[in-house]
């Protein structure tokens, strides 16, 4: 559990949240640190858009208490002051019947705000979200990704302190998809909103969080920064979930024209991609990608990274049979059944493992600013 | 030329009169059709007292019912629209079939009510353009609540929760619902309206039809014509034929914009 310094600014107590008689949500306990960027991730009916909604206290839990800022919300009052200072985006733009501009300032003017101010707000938002241009149009003619735009610049307009985002991306065809993240994920880092947000993609969760948590039938199963959750999945169902690929943190260390080398844990491990000198990037490698051998040395072959390390556990998943091994660094490899006899693999014995560079999918991360007086 | 037509003695007349008796008789009913047309545009351009009387009543009247009709229909629509309560899916089916009442019904269950024994004869309202704006409005509000109920129920689920985590209230979010089904309510109202203001069962029996007092469009036009004279009802039919048409361009105007892209 990784809260580093900061304090929760919201916290959630024995939640639980019914439905025709049924539990749909039970969490004992949940803390959200401030600036903090918390994904759930999790199957269909697992609980997050529940847990989401129950948050921001758009559904009302059968018991539990959610304290924001240490203050309890319960009250009519308190639920409605609460809710005035965070934000909600979902997974469709729901906008409203008017322009761009109207849709973005709708947040402000329920607050009363005068049209100076409302005004400067929108236009410094629309600016951000890089939709200036459509400021006038109708929110009835926005493709999937201008809406969507929209959606989220409204919910910015408001200054939230706490954003919740419910799938936000799940409708978006891919090339907006990833715009969009990469323009979200430089507007969270610069104001440092603390940020829950629901999604089914592990690597969007991956590459925007700082802790994953992982659900299932209405509980978290685990909750942690993405390399624990990832490599060290605490049963059978979120290991299957978030996949069992390595997941590394790297530092890079030197560059050669379009790869790079990063440092783990004291390895050099050689990937195909952009990284700056001194940035933290997390190499994801599949464990299909991952070959084993029992000669001491390989020659005359194209992967950069070879290993050795030892095995330490092998499980079998039907069709082949999942290795993993410590090489300075935990790997996850898949072999057949056939080159396991042939190898003669077993718990113990050390063997070299070994990957291309092009095998490795690398996340960059965004850096947050590391002081705390750094405007971003 | 001779033509023989069995349509009973009256004809039989005519027909004797050949040549010139059955033209002259169609002559006769064409000349009555051109007098009146023509005296309708008369009465009509002249700005005639006793039509643009009757025209303003008809106006004031169906106006204020559907305007009552309107701030009835419209909150308890959206109250019914946005809540949850045993017997919702009866109270629903009561509004559509309300929306389908006959006129007359209505006039008949308004004069009972109205009636110098009757439970409010006390009030005396019997044969008053308030009765008939009572009438109307019956007539007229479950038409816009029904499609009120409809047009609210239509936005999208989320919208709700959404609206609310913008952090307005209830009533803000009731007053934005509204502004997003603005289209279908004024399609509503206009329905509301067009019903009223051409609808002569209920207006009769309540108003009473009295000159310059409680005669409107609708029934004037039917007193007119079964006296005979043509061209003053020519001359409401085209006043109510224009609203018609207005009314109705009002409705295309709305359905073309909310055609979906």
């Amino acid at each position: 559990m990784s809260l580093n310094d900061s304090k929760p600014i919201l916290e959630a107590q024995n939640i639980e949240v019914e439905r025709g008689g049924a539990i749909i949500l039970s969490v004992p306990s949940l803390l959200i640190g401030e600036g903090e960027i918390l994904s759930l991730i999790g199957p269909n009916g697992a609980g997050k858009t529940t847990l989401l909604q129950t948050l921001s206290y758009l559904l009302k839990p059968v018991q539990g208490e959610i304290f924001f800022k240490n203050e309890k919300v319960n009250s009519k009052p308190s639920v409605f002051e609460y809710r005035r200072k965070i934000a909600m985006v979902f997974q469709e733009p729901l906008l409203f019947d008017t322009t761009v501009f109207g849709n973005v300032a709708s947040g402000l003017k329920i607050r009363g705000m005068n049209r100076m101010e409302i005004r400067n707000r929108v236009v410094e938002q629309l600016d951000r979200l890089g939709i200036g241009h459509l400021s006038g149009r109708s929110a009835k003619t926005l493709s999937g990704g201008e809406a969507q735009r929209t959606s989220l610049a409204r919910a910015f307009a408001i200054q939230p302190e706490v954003l919740l985002l419910d799938e936000p991306f799940a409708s978006l065809d891919p090339p907006s998809r990833e715009s969009l993240i990469e323009d979200l994920e430089s507007i969270l880092r610069q104001t440092r909103t603390t940020t829950i947000f629901a999604t089914h993609d592990r690597l969007e969760a991956l590459r925007l969080s700082d802790r994953i948590a992982v659900m299932n039938e209405g509980r978290i199963l685990q909750i942690g920064s993405p390399e624990e959750v990832m490599n060290h999945p605490v049963n059978e169902f979120v290991a299957s979930f978030v996949g069992v690929e390595t997941i590394l943190s790297g530092r890079v260390i030197k560059k050669n024209g379009g790869a790079f080398v990063a440092s783990v844990s004291g390895q050099e491990i050689e990937a195909v991609g952009e990284g700056h000198l001194g940035e933290t990037v997390l190499l994801c490698i599949r464990p299909e990608n991952v070959t084993l051998s029992t000669r001491p040395s390989q020659e005359g072959t194209s992967a950069r990274n070879v290993f050795p390390g030892r095995i330490e556990k092998i499980v079998s998943l039907g069709l082949y049979q999942k290795v993993q091994l410590n090489c300075g660094f935990p790997l996850v490899a898949y072999v057949t059944h056939h080159s396991l006899e042939n190898l003669s693999l077993q718990a113990g014995r050390e063997v070299a493992a070994s990957f291309k560079a092009t095998a490795i999918h690398v996340v960059r991360r965004k850096e947050k600013g590391a002081q705390k007086g750094e405007m971003g | 030329m001779f033509r023989s037509l069995e349509f009973g003695n009256c004809l039989l007349f005519g027909i004797w009169d050949l040549e010139f008796g059955y033209w002259n008789f169609v002559g006769g009913q064409m000349d009555l059709i051109f007098e009146g047309i023509k005296k309708a545009f008369y009465l009509l351009i002249t700005f005639d007292p006793e039509v643009m009387g009757i025209t303003l009543l008809s106006l004031e009247v169906s106006g204020i019912a559907t305007l009552i009709s309107l701030l009835i229909g419209v909150s308890v629509g959206v109250a019914i629209a946005l809540s949850g309560f045993p017997g919702r899916r009866l109270v629903i089916s009561l509004i559509n079939t309300g929306m389908g009442l006959p006129p007359v019904v209505v006039g008949l269950f308004v004069t009972i009510f109205l009636w110098r024994n009757g439970p409010l004869g006390f009030f005396e309202i019997l044969y008053t353009p308030t009765a008939m704006i009572i009438a109307q409005t019956v007539i007229a509000a479950p038409i816009v609540m029904g499609i009120t109920l409809a047009a609210i129920q239509q936005l999208p689920p989320k919208l709700r929760l959404q609206i609310l985590a913008l952090g307005a209230t209830r009533l803000q979010m009731v007053w934005i619902l509204i502004k997003e089904a603005r289209l279908p309510l004024l399609a509503a109202v206009m329905a509301g309206f067009g019903g009223v203001i051409s609808e002569v069962g209920a207006s009769i029996m309540v108003g009473g039809n009295i000159k310059g007092y409680s005669r409107v469009l609708t029934t004037a036009t039917v007193m007119e014509t079964s006296r005979g004279n043509f061209d003053i009802a020519i001359a409401l039919g085209i006043i109510l034929l224009l609203l018609a048409y207005l009314i109705n361009l009002i409705l295309t105007q709305i359905q073309q914009r909310e055609r979906p892209k």
